[in-house]
């Protein structure tokens, strides 16, 4: 009898788009050789809303929330960027205590965006403790989003040419108050995580991208700096009031998703570096005055004066109907979000809204290099690698 | 990098690569370099290789359309020199029938950007491996950020329970699409004619 060779045949699976691991709707379709990966094919898209077609229908004040649900879990980083972008297009300057306020909001973001994270990495390999002592403080950070914008997530706090309304002086002094117990609670998870074995198997030298592929795949944030790269846009073209504000940059060796891992636990403490001084910065007499520019052209009259003065009644009136008229223009601004370089590629005709604006996620171009970072390594691998890319699906798909 | 740097820089770039590039500006503190749509590629190689540029870092591809023109499309690329610490943003036009090369062999990160500029606006990029649609539905059609492509779109999707399917339905809308237009008629406004102006015509 002659034996026929056996036909081998590559295994495809589809990993999601409601598997706990894929971070929202991802559908991976995956090609295993027994369980080595060969090829994957990330499916995107389940949860595109347009909002890039919406927001040229929208005035510039309708645009801010879209940006809230991008990424949803630091939703004020992504505001920042939308609003510095029609900022240099009307060339207008934020009030210092505006942007105290938004830099300590930003840096309240990063922390949220980095704990969720941090965390539900940790649960993707396998550890079920960390998200719940890290969703414990996202969610005193939430009461401070709340308790800034009235609103726990889709905050819609920043205005163009500053931010809505001031802190009450109770809120600042409740987030100084936080600051230093969260620094332990970024040491209990250290103490969790860090030297965990398990930890440490499912995520040292896997993943591992090279600094000069990271760079050519438009890698940003985490991913450049995990790869050795200091490189942070907080500091490089630094933006609000950054170039004053003394924190490090945390920079990786390896590349690997441990040290990603690594890179977003201390950003966390510089973060509350950051806030410290912010809050010191809002309580010194400097730090007082208005939040948002007082050019009535641009940012709404208070309401008490309002009640009083027809002016401001009519700049009320134009402002919520019609809206701020940009100068036209094309500029591309970008900022340090949690997850990377959020732009924002903002074309302006001169009217009340943009002609065009163009989401440039970070999340996207990092997901984009599944298939090349994921290549060879094993099926479970790839929940650890999809969880140190840090996805979060309302920017992918926007 | 102040206007004074950005702007020898682009006399660099458009005097090095005759043909290529074929002029510059500096607004708002960025540098925009316009480029012949078919000599992409080797525009990019340049600034990527070149010691004075090494713009490394691969940042975005997009289209900006407008209809009123013969090349409706700006393809518009987005690139991040960490060395020189500055951004360089490249400007080709093209129509829907342009092919535009693709940039996948010198960024593999240009993968998705394309793919993403072809979904939306039906830009077309000649040498990528893979030209699929990337955010919209499984068979879509269309281009959704066309300028004529309606907010609305044109089909809607309900689970329909007798077929026990997804049914896809020509969109139908109980009240109209709203799109008020507050612009003043005396500012930045450019009408033909003043809204209700028309209905004082000549009599007849």
């Amino acid at each position: 009898m002659n034996e026929q060779p056996e036909q081998l045949r590559n295994f495809t699976i589809n990993f999601g788009p409601q598997h706990p691991a894929a971070h929202g709707v991802l559908r991976l379709v995956l090609e295993l050789d027994g369980e080595v990966v060969a090829r994957v094919d990330p499916h995107i898209g389940l949860l595109h809303r347009g909002t890039e077609k919406l927001i040229e229908q929208k005035t510039y004040l309708q645009a801010i929330p879209y940006f809230d649900r991008l990424d949803y879990v630091a939703p004020m980083n992504q505001e920042h960027a939308f609003c510095l972008a029609a900022e240099k297009l009307l060339g207008i300057e934020v009030p210092r205590r505006g942007q105290l306020i938004r830099v300590l909001y930003c840096e309240i973001g990063r922390i949220l965006s980095h704990l969720l994270n941090v965390t539900t990495q940790a649960m993707d390999v396998g550890a079920l403790t960390p998200p719940l002592w890290g969703f414990e403080e996202r969610e005193k950070l939430m009461v401070f989003y709340e308790r800034a914008s009235g609103s726990r997530m889709h905050a819609a706090f920043f205005r163009v040419g500053g931010v809505h309304q001031d802190l009450p002086q109770k809120l600042v002094d409740d987030i100084e108050a936080w600051c230093d117990p969260f620094l332990k609670v970024v040491e209990d998870l250290d103490r969790l995580l860090t030297a965990n074995r398990i930890f440490k198997q499912r995520n040292v030298d896997i993943g591992v991208v090279p600094l000069k592929e990271a760079w050519a795949w438009g890698f940003s944030g985490v991913m450049v700096r995990g790869s050795g790269a200091a490189w942070d846009l907080r500091k490089s073209q630094p933006y609000e009031c950054y170039a004053e504000m003394d924190f490090d940059i945390p920079i990786g060796k390896n590349g690997d998703c441990y040290d990603r891992y690594l890179i977003r636990m201390e950003e966390m403490r510089q973060s509350v570096r950051i806030m410290k001084q912010c809050i010191q910065k809002l309580n010194a007499p400097e730090g007082r005055g208005p939040v948002v520019v007082e050019d009535n052209k641009v940012a709404p009259p208070r309401r008490g004066e309002m009640k009083r003065s027809m002016e401001a009644l009519i700049h009320h009136f134009k402002l919520y109907t019609e809206g701020v008229h940009v100068p036209a223009g094309e500029v591309y601004a970008a900022v340090e979000a949690p997850k990377g370089e959020f732009g924002v590629y903002l074309v302006a005709d001169g009217t009340n809204k943009p002609y065009k604006c163009k989401i440039r996620a970070p999340g996207f171009a990092h997901l984009q290099a599944m298939d090349h970072i994921c290549r060879g390594h094993l099926l479970a691998d790839v929940s650890a690698i999809l969880g140190s890319l840090d996805i979060v699906f309302g920017e992918v798909d926007r | 990098m102040d206007d004074g740097k950005l702007d020898a820089l682009g006399q660099t770039i458009v005097s090095a690569l005759p043909g290529a590039a074929t002029g510059h500006s500096v607004a708002f503190n960025q540098l925009t370099v316009d480029v012949e749509a078919s000599k992409i590629v080797e525009v990019v190689k340049y600034l990527r290789d070149d010691p004075s540029c090494r713009f490394v870092n691969f940042t975005d591809i997009t289209a900006v359309d407008y209809p009123d023109r013969e090349k409706r499309f700006d393809v518009i690329y987005h690139f991040l020199s960490p060395t020189l610490n500055t951004r360089i943003r490249l400007r080709a036009q093209a129509d829907e029938t342009t092919q535009v090369p693709s940039l996948i062999d010198v960024f593999p990160g240009a993968d998705w950007f394309e793919r993403e500029a072809y979904d939306l606006y039906g830009v077309f990029f000649v040498g990528h491996p893979d030209m699929r649609r990337i955010l919209t539905d499984y068979g879509f059609e269309g281009h959704p950020l066309r300028k004529d492509f309606p907010t609305t779109g044109f089909v809607e999707v309900r689970y329909d329970d007798q077929e026990k399917r997804v049914v896809y339905e020509p969109v139908r809308l109980n009240q109209e699409f709203r799109k008020f237009d507050f612009l003043s008629p005396w500012e930045g406004a450019d009408y033909p004619v003043l809204p209700g102006d028309e209905k004082a015509g000549p009599k007849v």
